[in-house]
């Protein structure tokens, strides 16, 4: 078996967005999503702005029973099936009734779940209250709980999963539904990911000192990829999710078709020469990169587009001159760049579903997102890339192919190469 | 607490986890939580919780695996009230 592979819906729930409409016009002006946050004012955070989606109670109706809502704390649930069931719908799907759809699944990742369940339960189980935790306590923290609530909510019956891999999750999740379908064993997949909000989910990073704290002051002007005065992540959170589909299927459906997955490759660094559990090995990412370009059959210098993992840190240069030197182009020649964590943050493990989310859009539409916050280019970004390669400003233009990598702790990688669809 | 206030604060604490919502307006002594509401039986743990707060007792485990309809459940709190 060898099927193509496209992307028939989608589904977003961002920090600057919720739904695709509001995403994509939000991506398209430039629009940031990160503000500054009470909450972690008041606990002392260092880092006290971040990007969280809006969610208004009359939305999470349309999507969870009221039964539901009364026990639910788990905002990473939420996030992903808003996303999931988003998608669901944007490719045309129905709701199927007492028979379960066996043709397809979910891959939808998540890098934790439940933190805020989990506080609750942690504190009555301290207080030797463990019978009070309800009936919700462990299928909102297991890790599988958002493939969990989907599979339910949609009657999937083929493969329903969560994968976990710190940022690299949503990327992986694409290319794990991806190879599913390519090799037969599912005509559906729902792939995605997401991931929590709040103190609880961030505190870790803002101690390890890879949040920002010099821009508590200008939210919108926090999140600066690629920028010399990039000083760290703004810690984010939402969901995206894609319905990936065989090609034989969408057409039969008759289905609208974002953009196809040509193929991919994920790796490890082995945290070895230079890679650690915090930092990519270049060797690693330069060699994913290559691979999944390979693997998609896809020559180097036919990229149109790199969609990078570009955080904020001081490895944004460092990735940048991976990519060269794995696509053996820099200068004028270099792709245009999508730095999206601009926008919404880093969005930790819903980051690479959210950003697929935007490559999809911008390859259906034909249009480059514009890159924020970056006016002041770092000097070694400069150095490697023409400065007109990384657009401020919104362009209209036609984009065929797009390479698409995410990176995480433990030193993992992934590469997803889409291409356009041309739909007769 | 006479028979029919009891059903009438019971209806409205399984309210919420009844599936079957027209035998829930016809409830009475002899109507079964799982058979006859419907309940996720995974939601009977969340309805005890609920009647241990509505009436401030604890339902002690023996009496949660028998508390599967509204006479038994009539029963255990009439017992823990005159207890207290």
């Amino acid at each position: 078996m060898n099927n193509r592979v496209v992307i028939t819906g989608l589904g977003v729930v961002a920090p600057n967005g919720t739904g695709i409409a509001a995403f994509s016009e939000a991506i398209k002006k430039g629009r940031s999503g990160i503000r500054y946050d009470e909450q972690l004012a008041a606990l002392k955070f260092s880092c006290q702005i971040a990007g969280m989606p809006e969610v208004p109670v009359t939305l999470q109706q349309q999507y969870f029973e009221e039964l539901e809502l009364k026990q639910l704390s788990s905002s990473g649930i939420i996030y992903g099936v808003i996303a999931g069931m988003q998608a669901w719908a944007d490719a045309g799907l129905p709701l199927t009734g007492d028979t379960p759809d066996w043709d397809s699944g979910t891959i939808f990742g998540a890098g934790s779940s439940g933190v805020d369940k989990f506080r609750e339960a942690i504190y009555k189980v301290d207080d030797l209250q463990v019978r009070r935790l309800g009936s919700t306590a462990v299928t909102q923290t297991m890790a599988s709980g958002i493939s969990a609530f989907l599979g339910g909510k949609l009657g999937l019956g083929n493969q329903v999963t969560t994968n976990s891999s710190a940022c690299t999750t949503g990327a992986e999740s694409v290319l794990l539904a991806y190879e599913r379908i390519k090799y037969g064993y599912a005509k559906r997949m729902l792939a995605g990911s997401t991931a929590d909000s709040g103190p609880y989910i961030w505190g870790g990073f803002d101690a390890m000192k890879v949040s920002t704290f010099k821009h508590n002051e200008q939210p919108e002007a926090g999140s600066r990829p690629m920028s010399a005065t990039a000083s760290g992540i703004v810690p984010g959170s939402g969901a995206g999710a894609l319905l990936l589909e065989s090609l034989d299927s969408a057409l039969e459906r008759g289905a609208v078709i974002y953009a196809e997955v040509l193929g991919g490759n994920i790796n490890s660094g082995g945290q070895r020469n230079g890679g650690s559990m915090t930092a990519p090995n270049p060797a690693a990412v330069q060699r994913c990169i290559v691979a999944a370009l390979q693997q998609a059959g896809v020559q180097p210098g036919d990229i149109d587009l790199v969609n990078g993992h570009l955080t904020a840190t001081g490895k944004d240069a460092e990735e940048i001159a991976n990519w060269c030197t794995a696509l053996q182009r820099k200068g004028k020649d270099f792709p245009y760049i999508n730095a999206l964590k601009s926008m919404v943050g880093h969005c930790l493990s819903a980051s690479g579903s959210i950003e697929l989310v935007a490559v999809a859009l911008q390859l259906k539409e034909g249009f480059v997102s514009p890159n924020i916050n970056c006016e002041d280019l770092h000097p070694d970004i400069q150095a490697l890339v023409d400065r007109e390669r990384i657009p401020e400003q919104l362009l209209y233009k036609d984009i065929n192919l797009v390479a698409k990598a995410s990176f995480g702790f433990g030193d993992v990688n992934a590469c997803i190469i889409l291409q356009k669809y041309l739909q007769p | 607490m006479d028979k029919e206030t009891f059903i009438e604060q019971l209806r409205e604490i399984v309210r919420p986890y009844a599936k079957n919502q027209e035998a829930l307006a016809t409830i009475d002594l002899s109507t079964d939580f799982i058979k006859d509401l419907k309940i996720n039986s995974a939601n009977l743990v969340d309805v005890i919780l609920d009647v241990e707060e509505k009436y401030d007792i604890v339902i002690q485990n023996e009496e949660m695996e028998r508390m599967l309809d509204v006479q038994a459940a009539f029963d255990i709190v009439q017992t823990k009230l005159s207890e207290k």
